[in-house]
């Protein structure tokens, strides 16, 4: 074996204390990373899951000018056989067509404009949180027809209460005036008043008949088990498209942009926080090893007689110290794996998030995601910047002189 | 060839305000093979000379040729490898590194030289049962006796092959019997082997052993004789 690595590695132990401590250190800042950074990129699939399940999906096929301007005319042809046929060929949660449009919801009282959206009470459950989420009443069901379910601000702003009629009147497909009087039979509450202020959801082949859609409706939505899946199936469902239509496959991050740049930031936010646990760690290492050189300084001196030069002597700093972030890394990987394999089948909680999220009707626990991705990247760049910290010992061994470092105590 | 050349070697130091001299015009040439003892009280210039000689310390003024080479013209890295490859130190105070066995201590600068394990070991052994510590070869520092470590350091000066070897008061920290073990070594090693050895001492016995005896004084050389060699007695 290399002399120079025994050496390096015995160095190490001659102050067994502050070497563990500085292990320790590693270790403890490993660890931490490790557990936020899985938790992190956890809570993100959380995130992205819970917005995307309210209303979204992971996925919608629109017509490729709706979602800038969401035109009636803008429309997805025969979209229940798509939706349909795109159930049978995705290996989704759920696929479900829909049709949407804006009208003037009245009752006995007052008028709001709403914007009413054509479901298929079926398949609705599947690709979005909201059915789950009745306050009063009921979510609608596949046998009914005039049947609304109305937000619960909207439904204080109509005064209406499940079995009162609402009336509400627009424009149909055709440019004619699409009417219809529906019986309230649930009120959502999304805990979202923007939300809740606007929606109303109607059987979807009812909307189609009351705004002369036909066939047609505006958007199939799908949800995945797995955010993973979402590429695989945007490339699926473009191929079951008519080609003779103007049709789109917009994926989560074309339909909510926002939620990306919020992880983002979020991103930048924790790496800050995450830089200055690395650093301390980082001048912990720096600290241990300059008192170490320095300690060393007559037996560098006799090591720098005997003919080896600076250069030599710092590498035996440099390797000393990447045995001690190696130590640090192997340890802090092995202990936040463990914790993290732990975590993310149990999931992570705090007091009061579950009954919080019960409220969303969202995942009450936060599962960290572990990944290679989760576990290496904190270590590794602790790693990094601990081997960094060597350079400033290593580098005042250049400045030794043999015989004045062999006059320096022992 | 000579082995050591000096011509007018100057060194000055500063202490404070006060100018120090060191070495003043020294001048020595010195035969390979030779046995040769550096004496004078202490602050005389012994050890500085054999800095110097050792291109441990650079001169103010003169010049130093060891092995042919000027000592003024070579490079840091120069000066470390000549260091490495011709000349073996034995200091005071052994020196050695604490946290490897006597057997890696010797190992040590042969692994620098890019020796192989093998011939590395096997000098090692060699050396070792030579300076008689044999069986010794896994204890490390603290486990020998302050007389076996001074043997391990002169195994480890003498097994990478050097032309010359410098000892600074190598006897100073042993008892008497041991100072006789260590200089009826030297005497070996430079009869069996040739290495030239430079000795700094002001200790009587050791100065004994010299076939040549320089004595120093103010940085300057007083005196410069041959002389019969004459062991100590072993007590």
């Amino acid at each position: 074996m290399n002399l120079t690595w025994v050496l390096a590695w015995r160095n190490l132990w001659r102050h067994r204390r502050r070497t563990w401590l500085t292990v320790g250190a590693m270790l403890f800042c490993n660890v931490l990373l490790v557990f936020l950074i899985s938790l992190q990129l956890g809570s993100y699939q959380v995130m992205i899951d819970n917005s995307l399940a309210l209303f979204s999906g992971h996925l919608q096929v629109q017509q490729a000018d709706y979602r800038a301007d969401q035109r009636l005319r803008d429309t997805v042809p025969q979209v229940t056989a798509l939706a349909e046929e795109m159930r049978g060929q995705l290996d989704a949660v759920g696929v479900a067509a829909r049709g949407q449009a804006f009208a003037l919801a009245s009752s006995e009282e007052r008028s709001f404009g709403i914007q009413i959206t054509g479901v298929q009470p079926a398949y609705e459950p599947l690709v979005s949180s909201l059915p789950g989420l009745v306050a009063q009443g009921r979510y609608l069901q596949p046998d009914d027809s005039d049947a609304i379910v109305v937000g619960a601000v909207l439904a204080r702003n109509l005064r209406v209460a499940p079995g009162d009629a609402l009336t509400f009147i627009g424009s149909g497909r055709d440019g004619s005036i699409a009417a219809g009087i529906a019986t309230v039979v649930g009120i959502l509450d999304s805990g979202i008043p923007e939300v809740d202020r606007g929606m109303a959801q109607v059987p979807l082949a009812w909307f189609q008949d009351v705004f002369a859609m036909g066939e047609a409706g505006h958007a199939v939505v799908v949800r995945m088990a797995h955010l993973e899946q979402v590429q695989a199936a945007v490339a699926t469902t473009r191929g079951l498209l008519p080609a003779e239509e103007n049709l789109a496959v917009l994926d989560w991050d074309a339909l909510q942009p926002g939620l990306r740049q919020a992880i983002q930031s979020d991103m930048a936010s924790a790496w800050f926080m995450y830089a200055v646990l690395i650093l301390l760690v980082a001048f912990s290492v720096l600290n241990t090893q300059l008192m170490s050189v320095m300690e060393r300084t007559h037996e560098f001196g006799v090591m720098l007689a005997l003919g080896l030069g600076p250069g030599r002597l710092a590498r035996l700093v440099a390797m000393e110290t990447m045995l001690l972030s190696l130590l640090g890394l192997a340890l802090g990987l092995l202990c936040g794996a463990l914790l993290v394999a732990y975590l993310s089948v149990a999931g992570f909680t705090y007091p009061g998030m579950e009954e919080l999220a019960a409220r969303f009707n969202m995942a009450g626990r936060i599962y960290p995601e572990f990944s290679v991705v989760a576990l290496t990247w904190g270590p590794l760049v602790v790693f990094v910047f601990c081997l960094l910290a060597a350079i400033y010992p290593a580098l005042s061994l250049f400045r030794l002189a043999p015989v004045s470092a062999m006059r320096a105590a022992r | 060839m000579s082995a050591v050349v000096c011509e007018a070697v100057c060194r000055t130091f500063h202490q404070g305000d006060a100018l120090i001299t060191g070495l003043d015009h020294v001048s020595l040439e010195i035969q390979p093979g030779e046995f040769l003892c550096l004496s004078g009280p202490s602050g005389s210039g012994k050890t500085t000379l054999l800095n110097a000689i050792g291109a441990l310390d650079t001169p103010d003024g003169g010049e130093i040729t060891v092995g042919g080479q000027r000592l003024g013209s070579l490079s840091r890295a120069e000066l470390a490898e000549l260091r490495l490859r011709r000349i073996g130190f034995v200091f005071q105070a052994y020196n050695l590194i604490p946290v490897l066995t006597a057997r890696e201590n010797v190992e040590f600068v042969m692994q620098v030289q890019g020796l192989s394990a093998a011939r590395r070991r096997a000098v090692a052994d060699e050396m070792l049962a030579a300076v008689g510590l044999a069986g010794l070869e896994e204890r490390r520092p603290a486990q020998l006796s302050g007389g076996q470590q001074q043997r391990v350091a002169v195994a480890r000066a003498v097994a990478s092959g050097p032309d010359l070897v410098l000892a600074d008061e190598p006897t100073a920290n042993l008892d008497s019997h041991s100072s006789a073990h260590l200089m009826d070594l030297f005497e070996q090693l430079n009869g069996e082997r040739g290495v030239t050895f430079v000795i700094a001492t002001h200790d009587p016995g050791v100065m004994g052993y010299a076939r040549r005896l320089v004595r120093m004084l103010d940085g300057r050389v007083v005196a410069d004789e041959a002389q019969t060699p004459q062991r100590m007695a072993h007590e």
